[in-house]
């Protein structure tokens, strides 16, 4: 891990596709540990602004700066996509991969790779190719592939959507235990209740643009932004 | 019709004794088609999935380039590579005309093109699965076509394999920087392309059935070997 006390911040970041702002411009100062919870409507620009930390988008203008070096905070980085990426590989093959990238000793990768797959109930899976397994059983591998990094900031697009209540709770699970092992996870989510269950801030997007940030409980008690007192309702945000 | 079954009958009667003249010209043919096949593969494969993978300026035209190359007509590289080895070409020094290595060196640069572009499509597609991971693990490019490589190997065995193909069909480039000279640089498809020109077509069909039967023991060994069937449902 690089350093549990990593933030980040943005500076006048406008993402632009074909001429037209998907996010920005936005100034925000991420720090601090815990789940960030980054809410809003479709075309938000929630999952744009995920892979905007990650690095893995480009901004169009303005800056991302993190307390480390870039490279550094990226090595320190994991994300789990909405939709999981399963290598055509065996469970086994999945979680060693980004493991052996990083040039560890075969033991300490058989090791954790057991580890792992234990904590997700695919030990008897190990050999079976990951493209085979159901959809929360990949989503938990996939969430598994990340943490085997053991990251300090982790990144999760929607990792629960689709799922079943018994996945969901499962996922829930190996998250709290990663903040408790000193991870920060910022994700993005539509399940509300998952929000106030995982929640210590909340970021919540609206048309590009950052609405209101701030403590969880606070946001979900008293929101201050009138969209995001719309969107707690339930209202259709345009 | 009846110079088929008489082929047949060729074919039959020199695999059934082993006619040392037979195995020769078919070791030979299959030692400059496995070799060429491997350094193209060495070649193509990487290439392919470099192109598959990188975005830089005229990368369209090199893509276009690579997929016209497919159709190189063999004469004419034939003819390049001879006048590149002859006594007073560039490389004439090396004295590599009429040569097995020479024969190699044409194949190569027959089915390379054609590796490099099956490879292409089929590592396009897989890129499109892997790109955002692998971007977010921060993989370097190595890592990214080694990756691609090894999980899309039993699509790369087909693009391998279509190469194998024109490489052991191939007659016009070898027949030309090879010779065809007799148990040094004559192959089943030069043998053929001999034996027809001498009237012998008995003969020159037999050795046809033989590399055809070539051909698709070589596709089922790699087929079986590699389990294309058995875990192709990755």
């Amino acid at each position: 891990m690089v350093s549990r006390d990593l933030y980040a911040q943005l500076q006048a970041v406008v993402v632009k596709r074909r001429g037209k702002a998907v996010l920005g411009p936005i100034d925000l100062d991420l720090s601090g540990g815990g789940v960030t919870i980054v809410l809003g409507p479709n075309g938000a620009g929630k999952t744009t602004l995920l892979k905007v930390l990650h690095g893995v988008e480009r901004v169009t203008s303005g800056s991302v700066s993190w307390s480390v070096p870039a490279k550094t905070a990226q090595q320190g980085q994991a994300y789990v996509f909405q939709s999981p990426i399963m290598l055509r590989r065996s469970v086994r093959a999945n979680l060693a991969y980004p493991l052996q990238l990083l040039g560890l000793p075969k033991s300490e990768i058989a090791t954790r790779v057991a580890h792992w797959a234990a904590r997700i109930g695919l030990s008897a899976e190990l050999d079976v190719p990951a493209p085979r397994l159901s959809g929360g059983e990949q989503q938990k591998l996939a969430l598994a592939r990340a943490l085997i990094r053991r990251p300090d900031t982790l990144f999760l697009d929607e990792p629960c959507a689709n799922l079943d209540g018994r996945s969901i709770r499962e996922i829930e699970e190996i998250l709290r235990e990663a903040t408790e092992g000193g991870a920060r996870i910022i994700m993005t989510t539509h399940d509300l209740g998952q929000a106030r269950r995982l929640a210590d801030r909340v970021l919540f997007l609206n048309k590009g643009q950052v609405e209101e940030q701030g403590e969880s409980e606070a946001f979900f008690t008293e929101p201050k932004s009138p969209g995001a007192t719309a969107f707690l309702n339930g209202d259709i945000l345009e | 019709m009846s110079e088929i079954w008489a082929g047949m009958a060729e074919a039959f009667l020199l695999i059934w004794s082993l006619d040392a003249d037979l195995i020769d010209i078919t070791l030979r043919s299959l030692q400059v088609s496995l070799s060429a096949l491997v350094i193209a593969c060495a070649l193509a494969l990487p290439l392919g999935t470099w192109l598959a993978i990188r975005r830089f300026r005229h990368r369209r035209f090199v893509i276009a380039t690579m997929n016209a190359f497919m159709g190189l007509p063999p004469v004419v590289v034939g003819l390049i590579v001879y006048l590149l080895l002859s006594r007073a070409g560039p490389f004439g020094v090396l004295g590599l005309l009429f040569t097995p290595a020479a024969m190699i060196i044409a194949q190569v640069i027959i089915i390379t093109p054609l590796i490099a572009s099956i490879t292409h499509q089929a590592m396009r597609e897989l890129w499109s699965d892997y790109h955002d991971l692998l971007i977010s693990l921060n993989t370097t490019h190595g890592q990214r076509i080694a990756t691609l490589i090894w999980d899309g190997r039993r699509t790369l065995m087909t693009a391998a394999l279509a190469g194998f193909g024109r490489a052991i069909g191939e007659v016009g480039a070898i027949m030309i920087v090879g010779g065809n000279i007799d148990h040094v640089t004559r192959v089943l498809t030069t043998a053929i392309a001999l034996e027809t020109g001498k009237g012998d077509f008995a003969l020159a069909l037999g050795l046809g059935f033989v590399l055809i039967a070539l051909s698709l023991c070589v596709n089922l060994a790699i087929h079986t070997l590699s389990r294309t069937e058995r875990e192709g449902r990755w």
